[in-house]
This record gives structure tokens, C-alpha cells and sequence, in this order.
């Protein structure tokens, strides 16, 4: 198989616009969450009232303005979760140096962009049109920013990529998907480059709502947003809907040597399974997420002792971060594991970003990969108690300089689908 | 953002705002009012149209305004009384659709999308809003 190794890095995150503010902003325990009645009035009935949103601004303040990355004929025909993917995509292009113009390289170039919901805003208003004034009052733009592979499509339109162009949609491990799949069309000869990831924007009414009646959502805290999110914390009361994109590019290993770019780390294992057990909930035991870990170790060959840090999918609701912990714990503290649980570093960054959902695993894969980069594991913020059973090292608030070299990354989604991504810090 | 455009182009000629409230209204639900709603709708057109119609100027104006204020038209100086919506305004299939769609709601007709279909330039829009009675 051939290898596949990480050029390039891209992010519209809740803690801003560029990978290098939001990577900062992670690392000194900074919370993008924030209350939204004020977006729409109609979140006052909803019992979670808070959301993680990117914050709007110019973009050398690390705010977003959708005219600074694209035209309004642009815009107006792409979903919003597909504006964040393509700043993302264009940060990381470029971070990786990689614009290419000769059809040889257009043709060996893909990519993989997912999201969970989609256009949501377009489907209601779509339908709330509908219903009042019938076919005539349906827009010809109504399908082409409905469908979720168009995100996938528009980059590849705006950078003449001609190669595999996929749209992984598996709720919240859609992310992480999309990334695990990119790197196999590069590892079986699809690809040489492929530009990944998943973005997510449903910051809307009826869909935090829907979270809402799942019960599904941290509700107590609409008055005091950047302590609703609280990973691993024995008073966690549920998830906060984020919003964003992050996009990696990932690049066969012969090739960006040939190109002498930066290497920034290699992915070396990809793992998936399924729960086969609840629509919402996962196994208690977290057999499902064990499995993902256990494969992706497998195919990176390593040995569960020599994990370093787990970015855990944990997204602060009772029963899911207790699931992930009793995975990770049977994992790493297993047969060839580690012998006391106090070394097992596992954080979750939903604290400050809140859950990405399809824009998730990729926004946590690009934080696995500069925590290897930067030897710092980002910490788990708003954690002040933990529970019976909660005895790894989290990171409490405050980020921990660590030797990392292998890391994992995990998501979970709706419908039982799991999936974890094992990095390498690039050696010869 | 079409939407708004449409809304920016009315609020450009403010005064015809009046007559959009005629629009005849089909009430359904009982032969009665079948009956009825003809009659007040041509008394409304009695009281607030002219009898010749729009004229080709006007029309051509509205249309004209309203593609200025549509986004993916690149270069709102090639917009003239002849401009066709593919080879100079540079629009696709989709934006056409939306086009006629604006002219619809400007002009408060319905567009069969057969006929819409043939209606590629603004000059073919004028002479089809131009044969619309109902048009105001």
C-alpha cells in the first residue's frame, strides 16, 4: 500500500477563521459557544438556546466574510457549510502549496467533502415557500444546494481537480470518513492528492430543536454558553451544536517528497465499524468505538501502549463520553497497553468548538495532527469534577506539552457508525 | 438574494406599488365567490390601469433594472433592450429559470414553463410580458 502523509491544513472553526487562530485559541482554553436567540426569536421556545458559531468579522481578525472567499454569484449558489469548506480547502491548498495546472496533476487530484445535515436553511425555506405559492415559488437553485456533494463539487470546479470526488454523509463520523476514505483512494492508486474533510452549518431553529426533543442537548446553560459544553465532566448534560469546516490535504508520500513540502504528519490507520445496537445511542460498554480504535491500530501496526493522545470524540452527554471512556480504558490499559490509566492522554475539544457534527472528525483529525506537530495535547475545558471510572489523564483546562507521536482521533455518529484515524508523527 | 433584488427593483419604482394589491385573487371554496372575484377584479383594473396596457419602455425599464440587481450578471453595462441572457449576460440554464421567475413576480403573472422556456432574451420578455393583459 502505498503511503499517505499530510501537506496541507484548512479551518473555519467556532474559535475563528485559519488554522493557526483557532489552533492558539484551543491551546489557551478559549470557548466559541455563545447564546443565539438573537439570530432568530424562535429559539426561545427551544430549551437549548446556544450555539458554537464561527464568529463574523474581517478575516485578518480570524472572523469570516463570505465575500472575501468568493464572489456573490459563488455564494449564492453554495451552501454554507460548503463556503466554510472552501476557505478551508483554499487555506490548506495553499498551505500545502498545491494549486496545480497541468492536466496530469488535475487528473491525480480529488476530493472528499462531507456534511451530516446539509442545507438545511434551503430545505426550509424551500418547503415554507412551497407551501404558500406551490412549483412556481421553487427555486431552479433548490437542488443543486440541497444535495450534499455538491460542496465536493464546487472545489473541485474552482481547482480543475478531475479525480475522485466523494461525499461521505454518516451523521457525525462524516469527518472522519471522508478522511479515512481520501487516504484509501491514495493508498490504492486513485489519487496522489486529495483534499478532505467535512463542514457542517445547521444553526437553525427546527434543526437545534429536533436535537432538542432527542435529548440530545446541554439545556441548563443559556445563560452562561462557554460552560455548557463539558466533556468527561461528571455534570456534562449533553452536546452544543457547532458550525464550521476543516479541510487536510492529504498527499501520497513519493509524491510531496518529490515536491519538497513540509511533511506534517503521516495517517497510517483508518478504522471502522458499527454499534449495530440504537438509532442514537451507543453500546454502553463502547464495544463499537473499541472495534474502530482496535482496526485502526492494526493497519497502522502499532501497539495500543505506544499511543500517545486520543483526540476522543466525547461531546459532553452522559451517556456517550462514558461509552468512549470504557473503550478507550479496555483499549489502552489492555494486552500490549499501558499499565496505569493516569498515563492514557485522551481530551476533547468539543468543550471550546462544541460538536462539529459532519465537520467534527475533521476539524479533530486537523487537531490531532498539530498536536503531534506541536507536541501539546489540547486540553478538555470546563472539566472540574470527574466521575468514578474517569481516571485517564484529560488534560483538565489547560493544554499539556506531551512527547506525541502516535495519536487517535474518534467519531461517532447517529445510526451506530464508528470510525478512528491513527497519525504518525512522519518518519523515513 | 434574488429575492431581495426583486425587492430593491420595486422599491426603485415605488409608485406602482399600489396596483400590486390587485392581483386577481381566485377564491375557490364556493361557486359564489367564483362569481364574484371576475367583478371586482376588473373594476380594480378599471380604476387603476391604463387602458393601452404597459408600455414597451416601461417594461423593458423594470426588466432591465432587475437584471441589474441580479448577482451573476458580471457586467451590468452590457444589460441593453436587446441583451440575450446566455451569449451576453453570461447566464446558465438555472439562472434563467430565475430570471423569468423575477419577471414573474414583477410583473404578478404566471409564466407556463413551456413558455418560459423560449423566453432567452430580454427582448423576448418584453414582447411576452407586452401580450399579457394581465400584466401590471
Amino acid at each position: 500500500m502505498r503511503r499517505v502523509v499530510v501537506t496541507g491544513l484548512g479551518a473555519v472553526t467556532p474559535l475563528g477563521v485559519g488554522v493557526r487562530r483557532t489552533w492558539k485559541r484551543l491551546l489557551e482554553g478559549h470557548c466559541g459557544i455563545v447564546n443565539v436567540v438573537s439570530r432568530d426569536e424562535r429559539f426561545r421556545e427551544i430549551p437549548a438556546q446556544i450555539a458554537a458559531v464561527v464568529p463574523k468579522g474581517k478575516k485578518e481578525d480570524g472572523g469570516w466574510t463570505v465575500s472575501e472567499w468568493m464572489n456573490r454569484g459563488d455564494e449564492r449558489v453554495m451552501a454554507k457549510f460548503a463556503q466554510f469548506a472552501m476557505a478551508a480547502a483554499e487555506e490548506a491548498l495553499s498551505d500545502a502549496r498545491w494549486k496545480p495546472t497541468t492536466p496530469e496533476e488535475q487528473h491525480a487530484t480529488g476530493v472528499c467533502l462531507g456534511s451530516g445535515i446539509g442545507n438545511f436553511d434551503e430545505i426550509y425555506d424551500t418547503v415554507v415557500a412551497y407551501e404558500q405559492g406551490g412549483y412556481k415559488k421553487v427555486s431552479p437553485l433548490f437542488v443543486p444546494k440541497l444535495l450534499i456533494n455538491l460542496g465536493a463539487g464546487h472545489i473541485s470546479m474552482r481547482y480543475g481537480f478531475m479525480g475522485p470526488n466523494h461525499a461521505a454523509t454518516t451523521a457525525c463520523t462524516t469527518g472522519a470518513h471522508s478522511i479515512g476514505d481520501a487516504a484509501r483512494f491514495i493508498a490504492c492508486g486513485d489519487a496522489d492528492v486529495m483534499v478532505a474533510g467535512g463542514g457542517e452549518s445547521c444553526i437553525h431553529p427546527l434543526a437545534i430543536g429536533g436535537f432538542a426533543r432527542a435529548r440530545s442537548l446541554a439545556t441548563d446553560f443559556n445563560d452562561d454558553p462557554e460552560h455548557a459544553s463539558r466533556p468527561f465532566d461528571a455534570d456534562r448534560k449533553g452536546f452544543v451544536v457547532g458550525e464550521g469546516a476543516a479541510m487536510l490535504v492529504l498527499e501520497e508520500l513519493d509524491h510531496a517528497r518529490g515536491r519538497g513540502v513540509p511533511i506534517y504528519a503521516e495517517l497510517k490507520g483508518y478504522g471502522c465499524s458499527a454499534d449495530s445496537h440504537h438509532i442514537t445511542a451507543p453500546k454502553e460498554n463502547g464495544e463499537g468505538a473499541y472495534m474502530a480504535m482496535k482496526k485502526a491500530l492494526k493497519q497502522a501496526q502499532v501497539q495500543p501502549a505506544a499511543v500517545d493522545y486520543i483526540n476522543a470524540h466525547a461531546t459532553s452527554t452522559i451517556v456517550g463520553d462514558a461509552a468512549e471512556n470504557a473503550a478507550i480504558k479496555t483499549l489502552l490499559l489492555g494486552s500490549e497497553g499501558k499499565n496505569r490509566a493516569i498515563d492514557v492522554n485522551v481530551s476533547s475539544t468539543k468543550g471550546a468548538v462544541g460538536h462539529l457534527l459532519g465537520g467534527a472528525g475533521a476539524v479533530e483529525a486537523l487537531f490531532t495532527v498539530m498536536a503531534i506537530r506541536d507536541d501539546m495535547m489540547p486540553p478538555t475545558i470546563n472539566l472540574t469534577r470527574l466521575a468514578d471510572g474517569f481516571d485517564c489523564n484529560y488534560a483538565p483546562n489547560e493544554a499539556q506539552p506531551r512527547n506525541i507521536d502516535i495519536a487517535l482521533t474518534n467519531s461517532f455518529g447517529f445510526g451506530g457508525t464508528n470510525s478512528s484515524l491513527c497519525f504518525a508523527r512522519f518518519k523515513d | 438574494m434574488f429575492r431581495s433584488a426583486i425587492v430593491r427593483s420595486l422599491r426603485a419604482s415605488a409608485p406602482r406599488a399600489a396596483m400590486k394589491t390587485a392581483a386577481p385573487i381566485q377564491i375557490r371554496s364556493s361557486p359564489i365567490a367564483v362569481q364574484m372575484a371576475p367583478r371586482m377584479v376588473s373594476q380594480s383594473i378599471r380604476f387603476y390601469s391604463a387602458p393601452a396596457g404597459l408600455s414597451k419602455d416601461e417594461i423593458e425599464g423594470r426588466i432591465v433594472n432587475l437584471l441589474k440587481n441580479f448577482d451573476k450578471v458580471s457586467d451590468p453595462s452590457k444589460i441593453t433592450g436587446v441583451s440575450h441572457f446566455s451569449n451576453d449576460l453570461g447566464l446558465d440554464s438555472l439562472d434563467t429559470v430565475e430570471v423569468v421567475m423575477a419577471i414573474e413576480e414583477e410583473f404578478s403573472i404566471e409564466i407556463p414553463d413551456k413558455e418560459a422556456d423560449q423566453i432567452h432574451s430580454i427582448e423576448k420578455a418584453v414582447e411576452y410580458i407586452k401580450a399579457q393583459p394581465d400584466a401590471h
